[in-house]
């Protein structure tokens, strides 16, 4: 049997005709578009210490992309994996903060919070679709901002020190930072986060492909009606979904707020939260997709810096391409078209098979 | 003799597939002409290459004696040629004329009074009683089967082709279709009717070509040829269709349901008081006119649909309050009527449905994770036992398989659970002959190994032929328990599927 490698091509499609129009911007404003991306790859790969960061911008992504990714292979659109990495952040903050422990037991702890944490924050959207019907996208939407006030609230009176925007900072022992990998990496602030974010993309990988409940969770994605058909709980899917899905995000928040920064802000939901939809796209909804696409996130938004410091391109552009390659992305029906029509004769095929005489 | 139409030496490849292989089919003005041919054998490229959708690699298409070239449908169009496809284009929230003028617009403004008379004139002309202003998601299936040929005769259309115009119709939609076409031949039209159904061909069609494996058979004239010869020509062997079944006495009572009330989708009283009791060792079928709470009947006791009053016991096991698993476990199969929505997810592949109903058991599972390599043997096994032809064996996803090789997949599926029910909706629905036959066949074996089957049916052939007693039901009631033997009218039943209770006839 042969693979089918579908799902890459549009993929990979999309990244080129994102980065086809990122040129033709670039030309517009009158920049030498060759001269942008190479300096824009370079600002993200041209040093040990680069390389690292665009991982440690990756942790996080990878996080949010599974999670976003792992709610739609069970027809679920999770737009809440803000307000769950938020939450999640704030419990692995607020543990960090408050008790003492040695470092051996208190990340451990911490990684336990905010992945509870998340998953309440997803478990509530899926109990009301469940339960009531409510639409998921409006019950994580409103979510998102029940974090953001739960975290204004909570860390501007109980956990500020100095400024009012933003929590104290997090002690060494409940930080992901680890000084052997920054000096590896020649002072990256690539930190034990990436750790878990791969470990994740493993452990879903096998929920998904290897378990019965990654079978049941899958078989309600695809049609739910056979599913409840062959006595599958679809209820109970789509609440364990969305429970495994929110504890992805609040890990995320986990790397984020004690990782790639040490402290969490007030009064911003987190972007990384909804590039989780473009990552999870782009990667097709599987794991390791999920994987490459954050990466290649990644090195847009380490390299956008030192695209601007070396042309006169403004760093939006680099922010527009990934707005482009996710428009390409979603509209991809017409690169599978033209990548079947280049396979030839074999679309006609299948054709005949499905449209037959039935 | 002239025709009309004429395809001649027509030939289609797809790498690997030679789909047509030097076809002539010719028709005459003023007939219908049945293209007869097993799924895959080729009725449908043929005449997609009539309609433009498919370029031929070699032959020549003449129409009223003139060569032509179909690049597309609306060549088609403009040369007479309309299409009733099997599944309808219609837009489901626009009315009639909408939906019949959409893509014949004329100019910018629409003219929606004037669509409308040419619309009931045409209606009046072919009898089809049409409402123009009527919107589609309100009207029958039938009825939207009428809008589809209405839109050909408002295209001017001379030559109709119906692609298995019945396959979603009840049988008094047939008689009327068959009405309809007689007033389209009336009125001067000609017909290409695409069927594997010989009861039709033999009641509406003056010629029938037979196709097999992208090849002309032969064209034979209706009147003069047999079904049975038909159907030879057809499928290459003899077929029988009177269906082998020795009498056996019916064992313990396995299946007992009991004054059960059940509500429909609406809110209304879908089964009332319905009592029935199916034993081992017989077919019990169900006959009734579709919507006459057969389906509700069915979701009742496989636990998809909630029950309002009443007992439903299998093995004296009182079930109705179980989930549709744990009736799953107390001995249901279930083959349900909608393969592609509820038998099978048509993404996964073979294999994984093959388990889909005992995935969480050993051996295809432990401590939760799922056991490849018995998933796998099991599809090998069930793909042979069962016949199934999927070009990639367990890894083909359900999608890619045909009609018929799906609904063999599901009987395998439900048959291996080996329960002591077994419960067919509508198992033929929609196959061909070599299929129904084959189907058939196991679900005798089934009652002769001694399980209790129930069949569902809206074909009173199937039910019988196959069944050992009859419940006719009406209006979510039994009305009558038959016995099926020689003394048995079909007319009685059919007077009962309508709502006259045996003491009421004449």
């Amino acid at each position: 049997m042969k693979r089918d490698y579908t799902g890459i091509v549009k993929s990979l499609g999309a990244v080129f005709l994102g980065l086809l129009a990122g040129a033709i911007l670039m030309i517009a404003i009158g920049a030498n578009p060759l001269k942008g991306y190479f300096y824009l790859f370079q600002g993200g790969l041209k040093s040990i210490e680069r390389i690292g960061n665009v991982f440690a911008i990756a942790t996080t992504l990878i996080l949010t992309g599974l999670s976003v990714a792992f709610a739609f292979r069970t027809g679920l659109f999770n737009i809440g994996a803000a307000g769950q990495m938020l939450i999640g952040g704030l419990c692995a903050t607020v543990i960090g903060l408050s008790v003492e422990l040695p470092r051996l037991v208190l990340l451990p702890v911490m990684f336990l919070a905010a992945l509870i944490g998340g998953a309440v924050w997803g478990v509530i959207p899926g109990f009301l679709k469940a339960r009531f019907n409510v639409h998921e996208v409006v019950a994580t939407i409103m979510m998102n901002w029940i974090a953001y006030w739960v975290v204004y609230y909570t860390i501007r009176n109980y956990f500020t020190a100095g400024l009012e925007t933003e929590s104290a900072s997090m002690p060494a022992a409940g930080q992901l930072r680890v000084s052997w990998l920054s000096q590896l990496l020649s002072g990256s602030y690539l930190n034990l986060g990436i750790v878990i974010s791969i470990l994740c993309v493993i452990v879903i990988k096998f929920i998904l492909d290897r378990t019965t409940l990654g079978y049941e969770l899958k078989a309600v994605g695809f049609n739910r009606h056979a599913a409840k058909y062959a006595g599958i709980k679809v209820n109970r899917s789509i609440i364990l979904s969305m429970m495994i899905a929110g504890g992805l995000a609040g890990l995320a928040g986990l790397t984020y707020y004690t990782g790639y920064s040490v402290n969490i802000q007030i009064g911003i939901l987190p972007s990384q939260g909804f590039d989780g939809i473009a990552v999870a796209l782009l990667g097709a909804t599987s794991p390791w997709g999920v994987f490459f696409s954050a990466t290649f996130f990644g090195i847009l938004h380490a390299g956008k810096g030192f695209m601007n410091a070396n042309t006169s391109i403004p760093p939006q552009i680099s922010d527009s391409i990934i707005a482009i390659i996710i428009y390409f992305t979603a509209t991809s029906l017409f690169i599978e078209k033209l990548y079947k029509k280049l396979r030839g004769r074999r679309a006609d095929r299948k054709q005949i098979k499905a449209g037959g005489d039935e | 003799m002239e025709y009309i139409v004429e395809m001649l030496n027509i030939r289609k490849e797809f790498p690997g597939v030679l789909a047509n292989d030097n076809v002539t089919v010719q028709l005459k003005q003023g007939e219908i002409l049945a293209l007869l041919g097993e799924n895959g054998a080729g009725k449908s490229t043929l005449m997609s290459i009539l309609f433009g959708l498919y370029h031929m690699d070699r032959g020549s298409i003449r129409i009223r004696g003139e060569n032509v070239t179909i690049n597309n449908p609306n060549d088609a169009n403009n040369l007479g040629i309309g299409m009733v496809h099997q599944h309808f284009q219609l837009v489901e929230t626009f009315t009639v004329t909408e939906n019949i003028i959409m893509g014949a617009e004329g100019r910018f403004l629409l003219d929606r009074k004037k669509a409308g008379e040419k619309i009931k004139a045409l209606s009046v002309q072919y009898g089809l009683n049409i409402d123009p202003d009527e919107i589609i998601e309100d009207i029958s299936v039938g009825m939207q089967q009428r809008v589809e040929i209405l839109k050909m005769l408002y295209r001017n259309a001379e030559v109709l082709i119906f692609d298995e115009p019945t396959a979603v119709l009840t049988p008094q939609e047939v008689h009327e279709l068959m009405q309809i076409m007689r007033n389209l031949i009336t009125e001067g039209k000609s017909i290409i009717l695409i069927t594997h159904k010989l009861k039709e061909i033999k009641e509406i069609a003056d010629r029938c070509t037979v196709i097999r494996r992208g090849r002309v058979i032969g064209t034979v004239d209706v009147k003069t040829t047999s079904q049975q010869q038909m159907a030879t020509m057809m499928v290459g062997r003899e077929i029988s269709f009177t269906v082998d079944k020795e009498d056996r006495k019916a064992g313990d009572v396995v299946l007992s349901v009991q004054n059960l009330n059940v509500l429909n989708n609406r809110k209304t009283p879908a089964l009332k008081d319905f009592s029935l009791d199916v034993r081992r060792g017989e077919i019990m079928g169900v006959a009734g006119v579709e919507g006459n709470g057969q389906t509700e009947l069915v979701e009742a006791i496989t636990g998809l649909r909630k029950v309002d009053s009443g007992r439903i016991e299998i093995n004296g096991r009182e079930i109705s309050r179980y989930s549709v698993r744990g009736r799953n476990e107390a001995g249901i199969a279930h083959i349900p009527q909608d393969r592609q929505r509820l038998g099978l997810i048509m993404d996964y592949n073979l294999g994984e449905n093959f388990v889909l109903k005992s995935y969480y058991h050993k051996p295809y599972s432990k401590y939760g994770i799922l056991k490849k390599e018995a998933i796998d043997k099991h599809a090998e096994k069930l793909i042979s036992d069962f016949d199934v032809r999927a070009g990639n064996g367990v890894k083909s996803p359900a999608k890619a398989l045909s009609g018929g090789n799906q609904q063999k997949a599901i009987l395998g599926r439900e048959i291996d659970l080996d329960t002591d029910l077994l419960i067919a909706v509508q198992p033929t629905r929609g196959l061909d002959v070599g299929a129904i036959e084959y189907i058939h066949k196991r679900l005798i074996e089934q009652r002769d190994s001694g399980k209790a089957v129930l069949l569902v049916s809206l074909e009173l052939d199937e039910i019988m032929d196959l069944s050992d007693r009859i419940a006719v039901i009406n209006s979510g009631e039994l009305i009558d328990l038959i016995t099926n033997d020689s003394n048995i009218d079909e007319n009685d039943i059919g007077l009962m599927m309508a709502g006259v209770k045996r003491g009421e006839q004449q």
